[in-house]
C-alpha cells in the first residue's frame, strides 16, 4: 500500500523552522530525513519514519509554494493565499535571505552574472554548501541587485523597503550590491583573513563618505556609485607626497606628537614616506576602475603588511592614522582639508577594521 | 423590483503577466448579475490596475438577489485577437439581505480560474437597497437566517423551534451535457461552479419559503450536500431545523423581513400547496408506488438501531407526569411529518430522554431525472428512508429525533442513501408558543434531574420491545438507565462525566463482486447488515477497551466503491456517571485443551486487561465504587448488553428484532478462534493512543478539559493510497485501511506536536473510493491548546456547579475523581481489582474460563432469518461474560509532563491582511461572537492539465485547499467577518488520470461568517443566559 497523495494543510500555514532551515541548505527530502532522524525527533515524539517522511515532503511542498513570493516580500505580506502571522512572514523572509559567510565570501565583489552562476558547483564543492542552496543565495544578490541597482535614495532604506528585511541584513545586502557594482577583489589569498563583516563595515564607509549620496541625496544610483568627481580630485592629494618638504614637514609633526606614545617608534619613524606614498598613491589613482577594484589588495599589500611586519598593534595603527590625518591640517601648503577629511576617515576605518590577524 | 445591487470594481493587485512582450496585463473587469453584464475601463499596463470604477447598478427580483451569484470576471484586453480571461470571482450576496447581518461586501477577493488557481487580487465593494416587498405572493424568502452551527446561534434565543425543514432541487450535470465535448475545460468547469452556485441559492430561497410558512425566521443546522450523480444528473439537497430566534441582546428588535407569519396567518394563499414541504410527502402510497411503477430499482436495506438499551423509565413517581408530557409532546410533535431535528446541542431542558441511535440506509439505481422540475423520485427516496427513522424511533419510545443527518454514497449508478439521528424525547416547551408552558414547566422539571435525566430511558420498562439490560441510575437511582448509550449528538453541557473523553473509530472493509445494476445494488444490500453489525461490534469493544460507557456524536459512514464497501464510524466515548461501569473484554477459545493455545489466549487476555487500565488511568476515569446496595435495586439480571433491532422497510411495519446475547455473562467474550474475530482483537490493541499531552474527540467540546487558550489551528489532511495487493482479502484491506487511518492520526500528532498540551476537536474523517483500490481519506479538525495549568482553578466552577444539582450522596463521588483530574499523582483509592473478580465470579458461581468457552446460541438462533445466520457461520460471536476486570493495580505512571513544552503564541497586530480563524466548532475559544454575518456556502472546481509541473497530485491538491480556505477567508473578511464557525468541508471529489497528465478537484465547503470579538477585550459577561442556567438546577434540589 502506498500513499499517492499525502498532504496537510492548515487555516493558518504551518512552518516548522528546523526543516526550512533544512529546505533553505538545500537538503533534499530525503536527506533532510536522515539529518532530522539524528536529531532524535523521533525519540522524543514517539513518531515513525513514515510520519517524518511525510511530515517533511509536506513542508517542503509548502516553501516551494511560498517561494515564488518570497521573490517579492512585499507579496507575501499582501498575498491572501496563506494564512501566516506577521512575525513568522517576517522569520520566512528574513531567514530565505540570510546566507552563508563562506558562500559571500566567494562570491562578494564578483559580477552577478550568469558567469558566475555557472561557477557555482565550484564554490559548493569548495564551501560545502549545497549547490541548491548556492544558487538561492546567489539569485537572492542578483534580485536585490536588480532592483535597487538603479534606484533613487538610500540603499539600506530601499532594501529594506522592497525585500522587507532586518536593518541588519539590508546593510548586509547594501554592502553586497555595492561590492558587485563596483567589482572590489576580495577572493584573492592575500585577502581571505577577511570576514565578511570587514567587507561590510568597509562598504558602509565608503558609501556614507565616497558616493553621491554623501554629497547629493537626490540622484540616481547615488550609493551605488563612487562619487567621480571626489575620485578625480583625490589626484590632488599627490601633493602631500609629491612635495619633498610638505612630506618631511607631515613626517616631522606626525613623530613629534607620537613620540613617547607609540611603541614602534622607530619602525613607524623609518617607514613613514613608505606608508604615506601608499595611501596618498591609492587615493590618486582611485580614478581608474582597475584600482578601485584593487583597493582592498593595496590596502593590505601596501599599508597592512608592512606594519604587520614591524609588529604593530592595533593601537598604533590608530594613533598613527589619527595623527597623521590631524597632522595635515595643520601643513599651510596643504590646501585640500575637506578632501583629504573625506578620504582619510574611511580609509582610517577600513584600516582599522581590517587590522586583525 | 424590490431591490438594487450596486457593485464598485476598486482596484486589482498581484495579476499574472498576461503579455509577455511588455511582462505586463491590459486588465479590465465585467460585472455579470444574471443577464446583465457591466464592463470597467482597460486599465492599461499594469499589474496593479486602479479601475476606481462608477456604481454599477442592477435593478432585480429578490428571488433572482437569492439565486444568483455576483460574477465578477477579471480579463486581459487584447487589440488583435479575443480577450483572455484571467479569472473569476464568484459571490453571494445573500448575506446582504437579512438586515442584522452584513450591510456592505467589501474588500480583497482573490481572482480564480479553474486552471490556474489563483491570480491576484480584486478590490470589490457591493451594496444592496431592498425595498420593502408588499407582494404576498412573492417567491422569494428575503430575510430567513441561515446558520450552519447546530446549535442554538451563541447571541441568539430560541423562542420557538420549529421543526425538520428539506427541499432538493436537481438538474443537468454541464459535465455530462453533449456541449461539454466541444468546450474548453474551463469553460465546463466554469458552467458547474455556476449552475451548482445558481442552484444552491434557489434551494437556499425554497427552504427560506418553508421556514416563512412554518412561521419560523431562522434555519439552524443547515446542511447543504451535493450528489454528483454522474449521467443521471446533480443533486443539491438541504436539510435543517426551523427556528424563531431571537436576538438576546435586543429582544424587541424584529426586523420587517423576519415577521412575514403575520401575513401569513392574514393570506393562506401564501403559501400554495405546491411548494408546501408537506404535498410530496403526505402520501406514502404515492411515493411508494413511484418507486416501484417506474423502472427505478430500489432496495431498502435493514437497517440497525443501536441503543444502549431501551428503556423503562416510568419509575413510580415520575410515572403520570411523565404520561403527560409524553402525551403533550406527542401532539405537538406528531402534527409534523417529520420530528426531526439536525441539532447537536440544545437548549437546556430541551433534551428530555434519549433512546439511541437509528439509522436507516437503502440502496438506489440512478437513473437520469427526466423532469428537473419535479425531482419526485429523489424526494420519494428521502421521504422513504424518513419514514423508516421516524418508526425506528417510535420503537425506542420517542418521539423525535435529534442531532439528524442524511448522506449518500455514489458509485457509478449506485447510490446508498443513509440517514441517522438519535431517538429522543423532547420538552415541548420549545416546540409550540407557550400553550402549555406553565402546567408542564414544573412537572418535567420534577421527572428528570439534570445531569442524568437524559439517560434515563424513554421507553415503558413493561412495554418494551425488546429484552433490554436496564439498572437503576447511577447517579439518581431513581429511574433506569442503560448501560451504554450510543447517540450522535454532542454531549449534553449539563451531563456529569468522569474523567476526559477521546475518539473511538470503528473501521471496515469489504470485497465485493463487480457487477452491474440490480445484480450490484442486491449485493451491496446483503452486504450492509453485516457491515452494520461489526461496526457496532467494534465501536463496543473498543468503548470498553477504553473503560467508558457512552459515545456521542456518532457518525457511520458507509462508501460504495466498485469492488469494495468501506465503512467507518467515528465517535466520541465518555464515562458517564449515571451509568454503570463497563465489563471487560473476555478472551475465549475453541480448544481449552490445548496448553499452548490456552497460554496465547490468556496472554491475549492479559494484553486487553493491561489496555483497560491503561486506558483508564489515560483518560483519568476513576469513578468511585458504589456499594452495590447504595443502588437500591436487585443487582441488575445480567442480560445482553448489545441489541440489534433491525426493520426492513420492505416488510412495512413489521419489526423485526434481533437479540444478539449470547448467554447470560457481564463482559464481552471474543472468541478468536476464526480468523476474523483474531484479528478484531489485534486492531483492538493495535489502536495506538495518542501521545502524551494530544487528546481527541468528534464532538464540539472535550469533556474534562475546559480551560482552552485561544491557540486554534484548524487543518485539512487528505491522503489518497493506493492498494497494490493484487491478492485482496477482507483481511489485508481491514488491515491496510486501519493503517492508513492510524498513521493519518499519527501524523496529525506529529504535525500539531507544537501546540501540546492540545486537543483534537471535531474530527472529521471523510472515506472515498474514487477508483479500483484506491482509499480516499479526508480529515478535517481544530487544533487548540488548552492551558494545563489553570486546569485546576477552572474546573472547580463546574464541580462547584455540579455540586450544586446533584444530590447529596453524590458529593464526595463526584469532587472526588474531579480533583484526581487535576493531579494524577494523588494516590488512588481503587478498590482491589481483585473484589470485583470475587464478587462477579460469586454472582454467576461459574469459574470464568469455563464460562468464557460456552456458546449460547438458544436466544439468538431463534430470531434469526437468513442473513443472521450467515453471521453465525461466521463464528464472530459476542457474548457476555460476567468477568469485571474494571481496576487495575497499576501504579499511575508520571506522565511524560515533562516533555510538554509550554508555548505562548505571540500576538502580532501589524498585519495588512486581517487574520480569518476557521473552526469546525460553534465558537472561537477565548472569544464571543458578537454578530453573525451569513452562511459561507463555496463551490470550487480546479483542474489541472499540467499535473507533474505542478508537483503531482499532493502538490496540485495541496495548493487547491490551501486556495479554498484563502477564498473562504476573503469573503469572510469582505462582510466584515474576523471568523468562520460551523467550518465544514462537505465534499472534496478528486480525480486524476496521470497517464494524461490531469487532474481534477471538486470542493465543496461551507460555515457561518461571524464577528468574535476576544473575551480579555470584553467584559466578563456570562455567556449563559442565568435564567436558562438556574432553571434545572432548582430542578436538581427539588429531585434531592
Amino acid at each position: 500500500m502506498t500513499n499517492d497523495l499525502d498532504i496537510f494543510v492548515g487555516n493558518t500555514t504551518l512552518i516548522d523552522e528546523e526543516v526550512y532551515q533544512l529546505w533553505l541548505d538545500g537538503y533534499s527530502v530525503s536527506d533532510a530525513v536522515s539529518l532530522r532522524l539524528r536529531s532524535g525527533i523521533l525519540e522524543q515524539t514517539g513518531a515513525t519514519v513514515d510520519v517524518l517522511q511525510s511530515d517533511t515532503m509536506d513542508h517542503y511542498r509548502t516553501f516551494h509554494m511560498l517561494e515564488r513570493l518570497l521573490h517579492t516580500p512585499s507579496k507575501l505580506i499582501h498575498q491572501l493565499h496563506f494564512q501566516i502571522p506577521p512575525s513568522r512572514q517576517a522569520m520566512l523572509i528574513e531567514r530565505y535571505y540570510a546566507f552563508d559567510e563562506a558562500f559571500v565570501r566567494e562570491v562578494l565583489g564578483k559580477k552577478l552574472s550568469k558567469g558566475t552562476k555557472k561557477d557555482l558547483d565550484d564554490v559548493s564543492s569548495k564551501t560545502g554548501i549545497t549547490l541548491k542552496s548556492c544558487r538561492r543565495q546567489f539569485d537572492n544578490f542578483k534580485r536585490v541587485f536588480k532592483v535597487v541597482e538603479e534606484m533613487r535614495g538610500s540603499l539600506v532604506e530601499n532594501i529594506q523597503q522592497h525585500f522587507l528585511l532586518s536593518d541588519r541584513l539590508a546593510r548586509d545586502y547594501a554592502a553586497i550590491v555595492f561590492f558587485a557594482n563596483s567589482r572590489f577583489e576580495t577572493g584573492k589569498k592575500k585577502l581571505q583573513f577577511l570576514t565578511f563583516e570587514d567587507f561590510a563595515y568597509c562598504a558602509e564607509q565608503m558609501i556614507q563618505n565616497w558616493t553621491l549620496g554623501a554629497v547629493d541625496s537626490n540622484v540616481d544610483d547615488m550609493d551605488v556609485d563612487l562619487d567621480k568627481e571626489f575620485l578625480q580630485e583625490l589626484k590632488e592629494l599627490k601633493v602631500l607626497i609629491a612635495d619633498k618638504d610638505l612630506l618631511d614637514l607631515h613626517k616631522s609633526l606626525v613623530c613629534t606628537s607620537l613620540r613617547g606614545k607609540i611603541s614602534v617608534y622607530n619602525e613607524m619613524e623609518a617607514n613613514f614616506k613608505n606608508l604615506s606614498r601608499a595611501l596618498v598613491n591609492m587615493a590618486s589613482k582611485l580614478i581608474h576602475t582597475k584600482d578601485v577594484r584593487d583597493f582592498f589588495i593595496d590596502l593590505v599589500e601596501k599599508f597592512i603588511e608592512p606594519c604587520k611586519s614591524d609588529k604593530w598593534t592595533l593601537n598604533d595603527v590608530r594613533l598613527f592614522l589619527t595623527q597623521y590625518t590631524t597632522s595635515a591640517h595643520t601643513l599651510d601648503a596643504f590646501r585640500h582639508q575637506a578632501l583629504w577629511d573625506r578620504y582619510m576617515s574611511t580609509i582610517k576605518s577600513c584600516l582599522l577594521k581590517m587590522y586583525h590577524d | 423590483m424590490p431591490g438594487k445591487l450596486k457593485v464598485k470594481i476598486v482596484a486589482g493587485r498581484h495579476l499574472p503577466v498576461m503579455d509577455r512582450a511588455s511582462d505586463l496585463t491590459d486588465a479590465f473587469v465585467e460585472v455579470k448579475f444574471g443577464n446583465t453584464t457591466f464592463k470597467t475601463d482597460v486599465y492599461p499596463k499594469s499589474l496593479n490596475p486602479q479601475w476606481n470604477s462608477e456604481w454599477f447598478k442592477f435593478e432585480v427580483d429578490d428571488e433572482d438577489l437569492q439565486d444568483e451569484p455576483l460574477q465578477i470576471t477579471v480579463l486581459d484586453h487584447d487589440t488583435y485577437s479575443a480577450n483572455d480571461a484571467i479569472g473569476k470571482v464568484y459571490i453571494d450576496i445573500d448575506p446582504l439581505l437579512y438586515s442584522e447581518a452584513a450591510t456592505v461586501i467589501s474588500g480583497w477577493f482573490p481572482i480564480y480560474d479553474t486552471i490556474h488557481g489563483i491570480r491576484g487580487e480584486i478590490n470589490v465593494v457591493v451594496k444592496v437597497d431592498l425595498f420593502n416587498d408588499l407582494n404576498r405572493f412573492r417567491q422569494s424568502s428575503c430575510g430567513v437566517k441561515f446558520f450552519c452551527t447546530t446549535s442554538i446561534p451563541k447571541c441568539y434565543r430560541a423562542v420557538v423551534i420549529h421543526g425538520f425543514v428539506e427541499e432538493l432541487v436537481v438538474n443537468e450535470d454541464p459535465e455530462y451535457q453533449w456541449i461539454d465535448r466541444i468546450r474548453t475545460p474551463r469553460a465546463s468547469n466554469e458552467a458547474r461552479q455556476r449552475l451548482i452556485s445558481l442552484m444552491s441559492g434557489e434551494l437556499q430561497r425554497k427552504i427560506g419559503l418553508k421556514v416563512l410558512e412554518m412561521r419560523g425566521n431562522a434555519v439552524v443546522g443547515y446542511l447543504q450536500c451535493f450528489d454528483l450523480e454522474g449521467e443521471s444528473g446533480l443533486v443539491v439537497r438541504a436539510i435543517g431545523t426551523v427556528c424563531t430566534l431571537d436576538k438576546i441582546s435586543n429582544t424587541a428588535f424584529l426586523p420587517a423581513c423576519n415577521s412575514p407569519s403575520k401575513e401569513m396567518k392574514e393570506s393562506p394563499l401564501v403559501h400554495p400547496p405546491s411548494h408546501g414541504c408537506r404535498s410530496t410527502h403526505n402520501s406514502p402510497i404515492h411515493t411508494a408506488s413511484g418507486s416501484r411503477l417506474t423502472q427505478n430499482f430500489s432496495l431498502s436495506v435493514p437497517t440497525l438501531i443501536y441503543t444502549g438499551m431501551g428503556s423503562g423509565s416510568a419509575g413510580k413517581e415520575g410515572g403520570p407526569f411523565k404520561a403527560l408530557l409524553r402525551q403533550q409532546t406527542q401532539t405537538a410533535l406528531e402534527q409534523r411529518e417529520f420530528p426531526f431535528f439536525t441539532l447537536t446541542a440544545f437548549p437546556p431542558g430541551f433534551l428530555v430522554h434519549v433512546g439511541g441511535v437509528v439509522s436507516a440506509r437503502s440502496v438506489k439505481l440512478l437513473d437520469r431525472i427526466h423532469n428537473p422540475d419535479e425531482p419526485e423520485t429523489r424526494d420519494a427516496w428521502w421521504a422513504e428512508i424518513r419514514q423508516e427513522i421516524k418508526s425506528h424511533a417510535k420503537a425506542l419510545g420517542c418521539h423525535a429525533v435529534v442531532g439528524y443527518s442524511e448522506s449518500t454514497s455514489i458509485c457509478e449508478e449506485v447510490c446508498i442513501l443513509s440517514a441517522s439521528g438519535t431517538a429522543a424525547v423532547l420538552n415541548p416547551r420549545f416546540l409550540q408558543d407557550g400553550t402549555m408552558e406553565g402546567c408542564l414547566e414544573q412537572r418535567l422539571e420534577e421527572t428528570s434531574p439534570p445531569g442524568c435525566g437524559f439517560c434515563h430511558i424513554p421507553y415503558d420498562e413493561l412495554n418494551m420491545p425488546f429484552p433490554a439490560h436496564l439498572i437503576y441510575c447511577y447517579n439518581c437511582r431513581k429511574q433506569k438507565v442503560p448501560d451504554v448509550l450510543f447517540t450522535t449528538i454532542d454531549l449534553p453541557a449539563e451531563a456529569m462525566v468522569i474523567g476526559k473523553g477521546c475518539l473511538i473509530q470503528a473501521r471496515l472493509c469489504r470485497l465485493k463482486k463487480k457487477a452491474q445494476a440490480e445484480a450490484n445494488a442486491t449485493s451491496i444490500s446483503n452486504l450492509l447488515p453485516f457491515m452494520e453489525y461489526e461496526v457496532h461490534t467494534q465501536l463496543m469493544n473498543k468503548l470498553k477497551l477504553k473503560g467508558m460507557n457512552a459515545l456521542f456524536g456518532l457518525r457511520i459512514q458507509i462508501t460504495v466503491g466498485e469492488n469494495m464497501l468501506m465503512g467507518l464510524a467515528s465517535a466520541t466515548g465518555v464515562y458517564l456517571t449515571a451509568l454503570p461501569t463497563p465489563g471487560g473484554i473476555q478472551i475465549a477459545g475453541k480448544t481449552p485443551n490445548d496448553g499452548a493455545y490456552e497460554q496465547h489466549v490468556s496472554h491475549m487476555q492479559k494484553k486487553i486487561n493491561d489496555t483497560i487500565a491503561k486506558n483508564k488511568e489515560l483518560y483519568e476515569i476513576n469513578p468511585p465504587e458504589i456499594p452495590e446496595e447504595i443502588i437500591g435495586s436487585p443487582f441488575p439480571e445480567p442480560r445482553q448488553r448489545s441489541r440489534l433491532l433491525r426493520s426492513q422497510s420492505e416488510s412495512s411495519d413489521e419489526v423485526m428484532e434481533l437479540d444478539l446475547s449470547h448467554g447470560k455473562k457481564d463482559a464481552f467474550v471474543l472468541e478468536i478462534d476464526d480468523t476474523d474475530a483474531m484479528e478484531d482483537v489485534h486492531s483492538l490493541l493495535t489502536d495506538v493512543p495518542p501521545p502524551p499531552g494530544f487528546y481527541s474527540c468528534n464532538t464540539e467540546i472535550m469533556p474534562g478539559i475546559n480551560n482552552w487558550t485561544s491557540d486554534i489551528q484548524m487543518f485539512t489532511s487528505v491522503r489518497v493510497s493506493r492498494l497494490s495487493n493484487i491478492n485482496l482479502t477482507n483481511q489485508t484491506l481491514n488491515k491496510n485501511f486501519n493503517d492508513l487511518c492510524e498513521n493519518l492520526l499519527k501524523s496529525l500528532y506529529f504535525k500539531l506536536r507544537s501546540m501540546i498540551p492540545c486537543c483534537l476537536c471535531h474530527v472529521n474523517f471523510t472515506v472515498a473510493l474514487p477508483e479500483d483500490e484506491v482509499i480516499q481519506v479526508t480529515v478535517t479538525a481544530v487544533a487548540i491548546t488548552f492551558d494545563k495549568h489553570q486546569a485546576l482553578q477552572t474546573s472547580r466552577v463546574p464541580v462547584e456547579k455540579t455540586l450544586q444539582r446533584a444530590s447529596t450522596d453524590n458529593e464526595e463521588q463526584l469532587q472526588f475523581p474531579l480533583e484526581l483530574c487535576s493531579d494524577p499523582l494523588v494516590s488512588q483509592p481503587f478498590s482491589p481489582a481483585k473484589e470485583v473478580l470475587e464478587n462477579a465470579s460469586s454472582h454467576t458461581g461459574v469459574p470464568a474460563a469455563q464460562r468464557a468457552t460456552s456458546v449460547d446460541y438458544s436466544s439468538f438462533a431463534d430470531r434469526c432469518n437468513s442473513w443472521i445466520e450467515l453471521i453465525k457461520l461466521k463464528a464472530q460471536t459476542i457474548r457476555r461474560g460476567s468477568n469485571k476486570t474494571t481496576a487495575s493495580l497499576d501504579k499511575a505512571s508520571p506522565l511524560a509532563e515533562g516533555h510538554l513544552r509550554h508555548r505562548s503564541v505571540p500576538s502580532c497586530t501589524n498585519s495588512t491582511v486581517s487574520v480569518v480563524k476557521m473552526t469546525p466548532l460553534s465558537f472561537i475559544p477565548g472569544a464571543k461572537i458578537t454578530k453573525y454575518l451569513g452562511i459561507i456556502n463555496m463551490f470550487f472546481i480546479r483542474e489541472t492539465t499540467s499535473l507533474r509541473e505542478e508537483g503531482g497530485v499532493s502538490g496540485f491538491l495541496h495548493a487547491f485547499i490551501a486556495e479554498v480556505f484563502a477564498m473562504v477567508r476573503a469573503h469572510v473578511a469582505a462582510l466584515g467577518g474576523n471568523a468562520v464557525v460551523s467550518y465544514i468541508m462537505k465534499q472534496c471529489v478528486f480525480m486524476e488520470n496521470p497517464n494524461k497528465n490531469q487532474a481534477q478537484c471538486l470542493i465543496n465547503v461551507s460555515g457561518d461568517a461571524v464577528i468574535v470579538v476576544r473575551e480579555s477585550e470584553l467584559e466578563m459577561v456570562p455567556v449563559q443566559p442565568s435564567t436558562a442556567v438556574s432553571q434545572p438546577a432548582s430542578a436538581g434540589d427539588v429531585t434531592t
